[in-house]
């Protein structure tokens, strides 16, 4: 060989953006630098919301250093009002802000200070005097359960509401049941780059750097709000520091960026704060839900019934669907799940991480956990037996299901046993459990397209609107291009995350690798037929060849690129159109988590030990990547089992503990020994790459394995999450 | 951040020119709270290039600069061999980087996290005087249990302090009239009574040059804190134990307990109850529902009340051999 093997698809080929990343030469929103410089906006804050606005006196703060000016609803530019056109999603409608005297919800942008510098904009903004009178509002959807409505449509789903078969009778005739309510507290990405843009005009264009998912549908959004044309818009976005559902669509900061660039006629950045982020980003609702469950004596479920109630933001038509695993995870005779939601006036609801799934898999697999001790069956055994052979809800057959492969292989590498009596294993000070559940989340594709070039120097360079989010995009494009032109890694430049750029659905969902995935391959592909045609007219017929340099191999043949190209190279187009793939099947990535947690059982401190995850996503696209993805969800598990909650205060309601001091998210040493497992497989017919969605997956049941495990440990079913020490402290031990 | 003056001290023995200035030593929380204009001082004297940055020996006792980070306090083999319940105390709080620039004399002076407090927007006492207290009925889990007043719950959040205050270490001050003082631990922190917006009896001006930890510490010594999250989090509860076991009975019990007043709380009717005694558990749990007669829980924090003595005897049965690791 003389030269290294080409690269192939699922290799773990390290991040190629890597160096750029540690050297702080990736260029992300908030480091965009302007000749002539950025103004800087200052957010101020609605202190209490919904409300009227009586006073807003600005004129200490336009008086200010180095203040250019100061926007409220009186001065700003014209949009479209919030929430329209209404017909549209909620990514694409009018995002307005500063519209009126009307503030929807605490913490709502009133005004934006634009100084010379960020500290004199934040000192001025201090000098705003503000007065609210507040009207009444709707914040804990439990307290206020005479107003909830069914929601048009749940997040990733067909049906709000599913009702197979004859719950009641179902459930009367079980021999074991279980009934109980579940409460998860109010979560936030937290993404450890705030949400920041950078807005620029040049007479009608709009040039916006910011940290965002997905472009496209932020380019409408910024239309839709601002009322110019898309044509006028370019967004780019090649590095985004974290998402985790916070950025798919544009929030408060982007739109005042625009609108003070506009009224300022400079470039204008606004990056939220840490504490902006908890009221101006969006968040996971707080959630009530409610699972009866029954089965026979066999183990066999008869009967499962979720409800779910959650807040929707008012004018912001999002609902989470955490009954979502509900309907695809085991047989059952009937299956009903129902999802309500309760208008409130709070900051945004929208999509977190594994929305549906996190907390879906986190109530009702720790239900079918004490469903399964009711019935004197091993949890493990407990899945296997009531394993469905198809979608237990639609009837579709699966695409690819490996989920009891998934539970066999995880209870073997974690040494899975057999319950305990709970409390019974104990080392020293620590009661020890163990426990397990079910990974299960809806695998989709989206709409995609790409384009590519390769010219006579042997470099490719390929070009989609798809972002990188920390995930690995570049990367893993990189690959699919790579095998499929057999052209080396470093010879491939990747650009990303610009609306110039072929249109995809970006970063969510986990379709963003199988979506752009399928159409850069698609387009490479393309590429290589009519490389083939051009070689073929050179003279040369072969049915295989790679890239070497600047020449291309093909068989004891070398043809200089130079020769068989164009003088601006050769170009193609792919595309993915997700109505020919799928062929009607239900289609999800599955898995299964194992945990081990210690309690300290004098104080009731709670610590996941060692964790196995054993995934089945299809085709791996990059070992290393794809484990990272995995190993992060598991994490964000970990989180949503025992750290993170965006606490409330009712009365106000506002989020109270906005910084990472106290929003809780889990540091290294809260994460001990995870063991991360793929099964090697191919989805056929998921995509044409033959992958599924692994971005999520890592969550889903990453939770309630720990709850589980602390049952074992402690004897407590505990029905609100995150668990907390106070939660088991009564039950434990006398000392 | 409103605008403000920035000074460097030079000398710690010369305050005559600190008139109406605050001192500035890591400000991990100082610089923190003026952004968020918590803490609007006019005119910030830095103290960090002004000596008081020594770990000595004298006459027995241990004299500790108060500009001595919390990282080379923590670490100094002085402190790990005789006071290994500072140095655990210590190494509990924050992070390696906070730790790094974190000073002794600033960890006392660290402000409350009370959410209400660090919200500019919510009433708070402590903050602004008379604007009321939103914690009262508000989300108080980590508030105080003991001490409290009718004006605030808040807590002290320091780690270091809880253990200062059980080994009977002396804060040393200087004014800017270039008099002296030395103020026990226990004793620098207030409860908020009815002026909430005073942590501590510094007077202005008022500079903490150093501590003093006293020869002979009890030889038994622990710091336990509990906290939801493993590291870089504020205690649920602490509690730094210090005793002598002789001739099978305790002596100079030293009891600190974090996360439950407005002070590092001395346990001291529970102390008093183990002076003396042979170490047992019961004895142990006795002496602190003694100490948790007064105890008022507010809603969210009422499992402090169990926990706390749950906490420390656990410690104690630890540190006398009769429990587990």
């Amino acid at each position: 060989m003389d030269h290294a093997p080409t690269t192939l698809i699922g290799d773990a080929l390290n991040r190629v953006d890597g160096p750029a990343k540690v050297t702080g030469t990736a260029m992300y929103a908030g480091d965009y630098k302007i000749e002539g410089g950025i103004s800087e906006g200052y957010i101020v804050e609605a202190p209490v919301g919904p409300g009227r606005i009586t006073k807003l006196d600005v004129s200490a703060a336009e008086n200010a250093d180095g203040v250019i000016a100061v926007l409220t609803y009186r001065n700003a530019p014209a949009q479209k009002p919030y929430g329209t056109p209404e017909d549209e999603g909620r990514f694409t409608q009018s995002h307005a802000v500063l519209e009126n005297d009307q503030v929807r919800h605490f913490g709502e942008p009133v005004a934006l200070v634009v100084a010379e510098t960020l500290e004199q904009a934040r000192y001025a903004a201090s000098l705003i005097e503000i007065e609210i009178e507040p009207g009444e509002g709707v914040y804990n959807p439990l307290e206020h359960r005479d107003q909830e409505e069914q929601p048009e449509s749940v997040d990733g789903l067909s049906e709000v509401d599913t009702y197979e078969g004859d719950f009641d009778a179902e459930f009367a005739g079980s021999d074991f049941t279980v009934e109980a309510s579940y409460f998860t507290g109010a979560q936030h990405s937290a993404a450890m780059e705030p949400h920041v843009t950078v807005a620029q005009w040049d007479g009608e264009k709009l040039t916006i750097h910011m940290a965002i998912q997905i472009i496209a549908s932020a380019v409408s959004a910024f239309a839709n709000t601002l009322g110019i044309d898309e044509e006028n818009i370019r967004i780019i976005s090649p590095f985004t520091g974290g998402g985790f559902g916070s950025k798919l669509g544009v929030h408060n900061e982007a739109i005042l960026a625009a609108l003070a660039a506009k009224h300022c006629g400079c470039a204008v950045r606004v990056a939220q704060t840490r504490r902006n982020v908890f009221a101006n980003g969006p968040h996971r609702s707080r959630h009530l839900q409610e699972l009866k469950l029954g089965a026979g004596k066999d183990g066999k479920l008869k009967a499962i019934r979720h409800y779910s109630l959650a807040s929707m933001a008012r004018n912001y038509p999002f609902a989470e669907a955490p009954a979502s695993p509900t309907r695809a995870s085991y047989s059952a005779n009937a299956i009903h799940t129902i999802h309500r939601v309760v208008k409130a006036d709070i900051p945004k609801v929208d999509s977190m991480r594994a929305p549906g799934e996190a907390i879906g898999t986190l109530t009702f697999e720790t239900a079918i956990d004490e469903l399964a001790e009711k019935c004197g069956i091993d949890p493990v055994e407990f899945r296997l037996i009531n394993e469905p052979q198809a979608d237990p809800t639609s009837g579709d057959d699966f695409a690819s299901r490996r989920l009891v492969e998934c539970i066999r292989t995880g209870a073997e590498k974690f040494g899975w046993s057999g319950r305990v009596k709970p409390g019974s294993r104990r080392e020293g000070r620590k009661l020890i459990g163990h426990g397990m559940a079910v990974a299960i989340r809806p695998n989709t594709l989206s709409p995609a397209s790409a384009e590519v070039s390769l010219t006579a120097d042997g470099r490719l360079t390929a070009r989609l609107d798809m972002t990188d989010i920390g995930t690995g995009s570049y990367t893993i494009l990189t690959q699919i291009a790579a095998e499929t032109l057999s052209i080396p890694a470093d010879r491939i430049t990747m650009e990303l995350g610009d609306s110039s750029f072929p249109t995809t659905a970006g970063s969510g969902g986990s379709f963003g690798a199988a979506s752009s995935g399928s159409a850069l391959f698609d387009a490479c592909n393309s590429l290589k037929s009519a490389l083939g045609e051009r070689l073929a007219q050179a003279g040369v017929t072969a049915n295989a060849f790679t890239i070497k340099g600047e020449k291309i191999v093909a068989g004891d043949r070398e043809i200089a690129l130079a020769d068989i190209l164009d003088q601006d190279g050769l170009q193609a187009e792919g595309s993915v159109d997700p109505d020919n793939h799928g062929n009607g099947k239900a289609e999800y990535s599955y898995g299964v988590q194992f945990a081990e947690v210690e309690v300290d059982a004098d104080t009731g401190e709670l610590r996941v030990r060692r964790m196995v995850g054993v995934f089945d996503a299809g085709r791996i696209l990059n070992r290393k990547t794809a484990r990272s993805q995995l190993m992060g969800g598991m994490i964000f598990g970990i989180g949503g089992a025992l750290l993170e909650e965006s606490l409330v205060d009712d009365r106000y309601g506002s989020f109270m503990n906005r910084d990472f001091a106290e929003y809780h998210i889990a540091v290294n040493r809260d994460v001990p020994d995870l063991d991360v497992n793929m099964l090697d497989g191919y989805s056929k017919g998921s995509n044409p790459l033959g992958s599924k969605g692994i971005g999520e997956l890592g969550i889903c049941g990453a939770g309630p394995a720990i709850a589980n495990a602390v049952y074992e440990a402690t004897g407590v079913r505990v029905r609100k999450f995150p668990i907390h020490l106070e939660d088991v402290l009564d039950q434990l031990p006398a000392l | 951040m409103k605008p403000f003056e920035y000074d460097r001290l030079e000398n710690s023995h010369d305050l005559s020119a600190v008139a109406n200035g605050r001192y500035l030593g890591g400000g991990t929380n100082l610089i923190d709270l003026m952004k968020h204009q918590i803490e609007t001082p006019d005119v910030l004297v830095d103290v960090t290039r002004a000596g008081m940055d020594t770990i000595e020996q004298r006459d027995g006792a241990v004299l500790v600069g108060s500009q001595v980070s919390n990282t080379d306090l923590a670490a100094h083999p002085l402190i790990r061999k005789h006071y290994s319940v500072l140095s655990t105390a210590l190494l509990s709080g924050a992070t390696q980087q906070l730790r790094n620039k974190a000073t002794t004399g600033g960890n006392f002076l660290q402000r409350t996290r009370c959410q209400y407090f660090y919200d500019t927007k919510r009433a708070c006492n402590k903050r602004q005087p008379g604007s009321g207290c939103d914690a009262m009925n508000g989300l108080n889990r980590f508030h105080a249990i003991l001490g409290e007043s009718e004006n605030c719950i808040a807590v002290h959040p320091s780690d270091m302090a809880v253990a200062m205050a059980a080994l009977d270490a002396v804060v040393l001050t200087r004014k800017p009239d270039g008099s002296e003082r030395r103020i026990p631990a226990a004793d620098l922190h207030r409860l908020p009574g009815d002026r909430p917006d005073l942590d501590h009896v510094l007077e202005q001006g008022e500079l903490i040059v150093g501590v003093e930890l006293p020869e002979k510490p009890p030889k038994l010594q622990a710091y336990r804190k509990v906290r939801d999250r493993s590291s870089y989090a504020f205690a649920v509860v602490s509690a730094a134990v210090a005793l002598d076991v002789e001739d099978g009975q305790m002596r100079n019990v030293r009891i600190g307990l974090g996360g439950v007043a407005h002070k590092p709380w001395r346990a001291s009717k529970a102390e008093a109850a183990l002076e003396g005694k042979a170490p047992d558990t019961a004895l142990f749990m006795q002496a602190m529902r003694e100490e948790m007669a007064d105890a008022t829980g507010h809603g969210h924090n009422d499992f402090k009340i169990t926990l706390a003595p749950r906490v420390v005897v656990s410690m104690l049965k630890q540190l006398t051999g009769l429990g587990e690791n």
